[in-house]
């Protein structure tokens, strides 16, 4: 028990930390430089994100273990996860519509921007690819949720201060961004060695 | 895109629009995450590059042979299979063919599938153009995109490794720093920078290249 807890501990570390989803594995980039120009943004924005990455792991383990590994379907996994994804995406778009429109307002508008994005889809392949267990599946989604959450936010930070700062002209917008991104990542590679197994 | 409904379409110029002009890393700054990820060397970054130039290819002739037939209605659903169906096979292929970059770069070519800029084509273009036209428009924006990939790492490979394609070429002691992800960010950066800078200097541009980004 106390191993698994231990495992388990070290996913959550691994990915949220030393296998960060945008400066180690430079996954989800697109919605990194997109939506992180203000913080609040950031924030409703990795909530979601964190959310939907749960519920797919979760969702798509049971798809992967109790159907397609029995009929040999694993070939078809990119398909399968993306339908998965797609169709768990819409209806909780509409659900949450329809349910709670408050909370719709705040959090489901990102909705839209997620269902064929690579860094939820990477979170179901990475689970088949290390034949993870169900626990161990969601907390992948987890760690790697939170540890998206903490690069938005700490960009956000960042580009809220840029906007005042005296850039020069060609690097103006996206450039900037990059090279900022870069020297975060750079502090962030000192995780790497915190777990030696 | 004016060209789209005449009867006569300039092949060279839809191609070459999708190298330059609507280049999707330097210029549209869509699809990033693998421009980053797979680029510490020439050969990964090229490999990248067929398998996106393979998709993007085939998903636009399939979209535009079968858009008669897509209701508009379910369009995205179908262009999703369309395109996921093709990675499938890129996927496989690369596994039986390339198994020592595979091991390093395949959950990436597996993440071709959510790439905007396959799927922007197939919606804005594939979906209106017969099969010719489409074909080469995949070609341009897949030729592009591998330009795009091959720039970038053969930066980092010559300056973190001292070599090129694997084959060492500098003696003098390399840069590690642009091996790790870091170096991927400044070099993407600093490229953009200059393509901003030739488009400013040159052709009179506001520079904006990549500022939308997303």
């Amino acid at each position: 028990m106390e191993k698994e807890l231990t495992k388990l501990f070290e996913i959550f570390i691994a990915s949220s930390l030393i296998n960060n989803f945008v400066f180690t594995r430079f996954l989800g980039l697109c919605i990194f430089f997109g939506v992180t120009k203000k913080v609040e943004t950031a924030v409703g924005m990795s909530i979601t994100f964190t959310a939907v990455m749960m519920i797919s792991a979760a969702l798509s383990w049971v798809i992967f273990n109790f159907v397609m590994v029995p009929l040999d379907l694993t070939f078809l996994k990119i398909v399968i996860f993306i339908g998965v994804i797609a169709a768990f995406v819409q209806s909780s778009d509409t659900i949450m519509r329809k349910v709670s429109p408050g909370l719709y307002y705040k959090l489901g508008v990102y909705l839209a921007l997620i269902s064929t994005n690579c860094i939820i889809l990477a979170v179901p392949l990475i689970n088949a690819g290390e034949h993870y267990s169900f626990l161990e599946g969601i907390t992948l989604g987890l760690g790697s949720g939170l540890g998206f959450a903490l690069a938005l936010v700490i960009m956000a930070s960042i580009r809220e201060k840029l906007e005042i700062a005296d850039v020069p002209v060609p690097f103006r917008g996206l450039p900037i961004a990059f090279v900022t991104t870069g020297l975060i990542a750079l502090a962030f590679t000192g995780f790497a060695g915190i777990i030696t197994s | 895109m004016e060209a789209t409904n005449s009867q006569k379409i300039d092949y060279w110029k839809v191609t070459l629009s999708g190298i330059f002009k609507e280049n999707a890393i330097f210029r549209l700054a869509i699809s990033l995450c693998p421009a980053i990820a797979v680029t510490t060397g020439l050969k990964t970054g090229v490999l990248m590059g067929i398998a996106v130039v393979f998709v993007n290819v085939m998903s636009n002739v399939t979209v535009s042979a079968i858009r008669v037939f897509i209701h508009p209605r379910i369009r995205m659903p179908i262009f999703m299979l369309i395109i996921s169906g093709w990675v499938t096979v890129a996927d496989l292929s690369m596994a039986a063919f390339a198994r020592e970059a595979y091991k390093q770069m395949g959950l990436y070519i597996q993440l071709i599938v959510a790439f905007a800029s396959i799927f922007t084509r197939a919606e804005i273009f594939a979906s209106k153009n017969k099969i010719v036209p489409s074909f080469f428009d995949g070609i341009g924006m897949g030729v592009g995109f591998m330009f795009s990939l091959a720039t970038i790492s053969f930066f980092r490979e010559m300056l973190g490794k001292g070599a090129l394609w694997g084959f060492s070429i500098i003696g003098a002691k390399p840069l590690l720093i642009m091996l790790l992800p870091t170096g991927g960010f400044l070099a993407t950066g600093i490229l953009m920078a200059f393509f901003n800078w030739i488009d400013i200097r040159f052709y009179g541009g506001k520079g904006a290249g990549g500022a939308s980004g997303h």
